[in-house]
C-alpha cells in the first residue's frame, strides 16, 4: 500500500485515472483503500429532481450510486442505501446552502456539495467544490465529540489543478498537479459546527491559493531556469560571448 | 473478451501485469525510474514479472530521456540516444569516437572501447577534427581520424595528451590500417588537404553547439549523430545530422527534479543548397513537497538556413537553435501572467469580504 501511494506521488497527475485504474487491477484486494486515499478529479452528476449538479466522491458512493445533497436520492436509484441520521441531514442541507453562496462568492461558479456521515461517535463533514475543470478542491473534516464546550477539528484539504494550452508561441504546455494540506484546531462549539468549519476551509483555501502560486508557478518556473537560465544572467556572467 | 473481464473476477495474466508495470516505468519524471521502480516492483510482487517489464521499459526510458551516463574510467559523459544505437546495449559517442556498453536498468556504463570504423561517419562527414576542432576548443582529449597514407586508408585514434599543433595533432594512441599495421605510440599528425575540399560538418557543428550549450546551459550535455548519409564520402548525395541538447536537475532534497531535452534534426540537401532544421524541445519539472505537480511542455520548430561551409554552417545553425531555445523560455515565462487562474483575482485577503460570509451564515439563521 504504501509503494502504490508512492506510485501515485510519481506519476504525472494528468495520468492519475490511468494509473488508480492500473493499480486496482493489480491490487484488487486494496481497492477501498486506494480509492478513498487517492484524490481524483472529481466529476459529476445532474439531480434529476431539482436540475442542480452534485460531486461524485467515495463519501456519498454506495455501491454505483450516488447520493445527491439536494435532494437525498441516490442516482441512479438505490433501495437501502446509507443515509444521514434526521439531524446530520438537516446541518448537511445548510451546509450545501452556505458553502454554495461561498463559492459563489470566491469562484464566481463552480460547484460544491456537502457530505456529513458518522463514524462511529465521530461526525465528519466533507466538502468538495469545482470550478471548471481548473481548479477542484476537497476539505474533508473530522470533528471528535465535545468536551467542555469544544470540539477538536482535523482538515484535510486537497487542491487539484490542472492547465493545458496549446498556441503557436508555446506549443503544447500542460501544468497539472495537487497539493494537500492538514490543519488541526479546537474550537468553541459555541458558535456552531458549520461556522467553524467555514472558518477553517476559508483559512485552508487561501494557504492554499499562496502555496499554488508559489508551487506551480514558482518551483517549476525556478526548476526551468536553472536548468537553462535565462539569457539576461549570463550575459552578465559570460561579458565576452 | 472486455465482457468477460468485468463479469469474472479481474485476475490479471502476467503480461498484462508486465505491460501495467512497464507504463509505471515509462510514466516517471526525470530521475525518478528507480524510485518507480521499486515501488512497483513491491506492488506486483513477482520478480518475474517486474524483471520483465524492466528490461523492455528501461531502454525505451533511458534512450527518451536522453540519459547521460558517465564513462567507465574516464571523465567524459556520454548519451544515450536512439541516433547513437549500435545495439540495445551500445551506443557510440561519436565526439570521443567510443562505443559504450550500458547497463540499462542499473543505468550506467559498464564498458568502453574504440569505435570501429562502420560505425564511425565517413570523413567526409566527420573528420579532420584536428583542424576544427583544435581551432574552435583549443583542446581535445580524444580524437578519431581517418586519412590516407600511401593509398591505404588508415586511422588515428588519439585518447592520451591530444595537443593541437598548428595543422595538426599530437598525442598518445593508436595508428591503424585495417590489414596493413597497427601501431600504439605518439603520433604528430599533418593536414595536407586545403580546407575547402574537407567539409567536416558534423566536427564543425560538434564544436559550436557545445560552446553555445556550455554557455547556456550549467549542466548540458549535447551530442551531435549522424544519422543519415554517414558513408558520403564526397560532396553530393544528402546526409542528415542530429543535435541533442540533454540537461537534468535532481535535487530530491528540495524535492524537486526537471529536465530539458533538445533534438535537433538536420538535413542537408545538396541539390538546393538548402540546409533544413527541425527541432522538438521537451521540458518537465516534477516538484513533490506535500503534493505532485508536474510540468510537461513540448514544442516544435522548424526553420532552414542555405548550405554554407561547414564552419558557417555550423555557426549559423547553432544561431538558429540558440534563437529558438531562447525564445521558447521566455514564452515558457510568459506563461505565468497568462494562466486562467490569476485571470480571476480573488478576494483572498479581503476582510470585508470574509465579513460578508459570515453575515449570510447568521442572516440563515445557522452556525448557533
Amino acid at each position: 500500500m504504501e509503494a502504490a501511494m508512492g506510485l501515485m506521488r510519481r506519476m504525472p497527475p494528468k495520468h492519475v485515472e490511468t494509473a488508480l485504474s492500473a493499480l486496482l487491477s493489480l491490487m484488487p484486494d486494496h481497492s477501498s483503500d486506494l480509492l478513498s486515499q487517492v484524490d481524483q478529479p472529481l466529476q459529476v452528476l445532474c439531480d434529476v429532481d431539482c436540475g442542480k449538479e452534485f460531486i461524485l466522491c467515495e463519501y456519498n458512493r454506495d455501491a454505483d450510486s450516488y447520493r445527491s445533497p439536494w435532494s437525498n436520492k441516490y442516482h441512479p436509484p438505490l433501495e437501502d442505501g446509507p443515509y444521514p441520521l434526521p439531524e446530520l441531514r438537516k446541518l448537511e442541507i445548510e451546509a450545501n446552502e452556505v458553502f454554495a453562496i461561498y463559492r459563489d462568492q470566491y469562484y464566481e461558479g463552480g460547484i460544491s456539495s456537502v457530505y456529513m456521515w458518522e463514524d462511529e461517535n465521530e461526525g465528519q463533514g466533507r466538502r468538495g467544490y469545482l470550478q471548471e475543470g481548473a481548479w477542484d478542491a476537497i476539505h474533508v473534516i473530522e470533528v471528535a465529540p465535545e468536551e467542555e464546550g469544544m470540539a477538536h477539528y482535523c482538515l484535510t484539504s486537497t487542491v487539484m489543478l490542472s492547465l493545458t494550452t496549446n498556441n503557436e508561441l508555446s506549443g503544447t504546455f500542460n501544468l497539472s498537479g495537487s497539493i494537500r494540506r492538514q490543519m488541526n484546531m479546537d474550537l468553541s462549539v459555541a458558535d456552531g459546527h458549520l461556522c467553524n468549519m467555514g472558518k477553517m476551509i476559508e483559512e485552508m483555501e487561501g494557504k492554499l491559493r499562496n502555496s499554488l502560486d508559489q508551487v506551480y508557478f514558482g518551483k517549476t518556473k525556478e526548476m526551468v531556469c536553472t536548468l537553462r537560465p535565462p539569457s539576461e544572467l549570463l550575459q552578465m556572467k559570460l561579458p565576452d560571448s | 473478451m472486455a465482457e468477460e473481464d468485468e463479469t469474472q473476477e479481474p485476475e490479471l495474466s502476467d503480461k498484462q501485469k508486465k505491460e501495467i508495470a512497464k507504463w509505471f516505468l515509462l510514466n516517471s519524471p526525470a530521475g525518478e525510474i528507480q524510485y518507480v521502480a521499486k515501488d512497483i516492483r513491491s506492488v506486483l510482487n513477482d520478480d518475474n514479472v517486474y524483471n520483465a517489464a524492466a528490461s523492455e521499459a528501461f531502454p525505451l526510458y533511458n534512450k527518451s530521456h536522453l540519459m547521460c551516463l558517465k564513462m567507465p574510467g574516464k571523465s567524459e559523459d556520454v548519451l544515450v540516444t536512439s541516433f547513437g544505437e549500435i545495439d540495445e546495449n551500445e551506443y557510440l559517442d561519436p565526439r570521443t569516437a567510443q562505443v559504450v556498453t550500458v547497463d540499462h536498468v542499473k543505468q550506467v556504463c559498464t564498458d568502453v572501447r574504440p569505435a570501429s570504423d562502420e560505425e564511425l561517419p565517413s570523413p567526409y562527414i566527420e573528420d579532420y577534427r584536428k583542424e576544427i576542432g583544435g581551432r574552435l576548443l583549443g583542446s581535445w582529449l580524444f580524437f578519431h581520424a581517418s586519412f590516407l597514407m600511401s593509398g591505404v586508408l588508415c586511422t588515428l585514434r588519439v585518447w592520451e595528451e591530444a595537443m593541437c599543433l598548428s595543422g595538426g595533432w599530437r598525442g598518445s594512441g593508436i595508428l591503424e590500417a585495417p590489414g596493413h599495421m597497427r601501431k600504439e605510440g605518439d603520433f604528430q599528425v599533418r593536414s595536407r588537404f586545403p580546407e575547402k575540399r574537407m567539409p567536416p560538418e558534423r566536427c564543425a557543428l560538434d564544436a559550436e553547439i557545445m560552446k553555445y550549450v556550455n554557455e547556456a546551459y550549467p549542466k548540458g550535455i549535447c551530442s551531435v549523430c549522424c544519422v543519415r548519409g554517414k558513408d558520403v564520402e564526397e560532396p553530393g548525395p544528402d546526409f542528415e545530422l542530429v543535435v541533442v541538447i540533454s540537461a537534468a536537475r535532481h535535487s530530491p532534497q528540495n524535492f524537486c527534479n526537471g529536465s530539458w531535452r533538445s533534438v535537433w534534426n538536420i538535413e542537408f540537401k545538396d541539390e538546393v543548397q538548402i540546409v533544413d532544421v527541425r527541432g522538438i524541445v521537451q521540458v518537465g519539472a516534477h516538484y513533490f513537497e506535500e503534493g505532485n505537480v508536474q510540468l510537461d511542455a513540448k514544442h516544435e520548430f522548424k526553420d532552414s538556413t542555405l548550405f554554407q561551409s561547414p564552419d558557417d554552417s555550423a555557426i549559423s545553425l547553432t544561431n538558429i537553435i540558440r534563437h529558438h531555445e531562447t525564445e521558447y523560455l521566455a514564452a515558457l515565462q510568459d506563461l505565468r501572467r497568462k494562466l486562467p487562474v490569476t485571470r480571476t483575482l480573488f478576494p483572498w485577503h479581503n476582510t470585508l469580504q470574509f465579513s460578508l460570509t459570515r453575515d449570510i451564515t447568521k442572516e440563515l439563521g445557522i452556525g448557533k
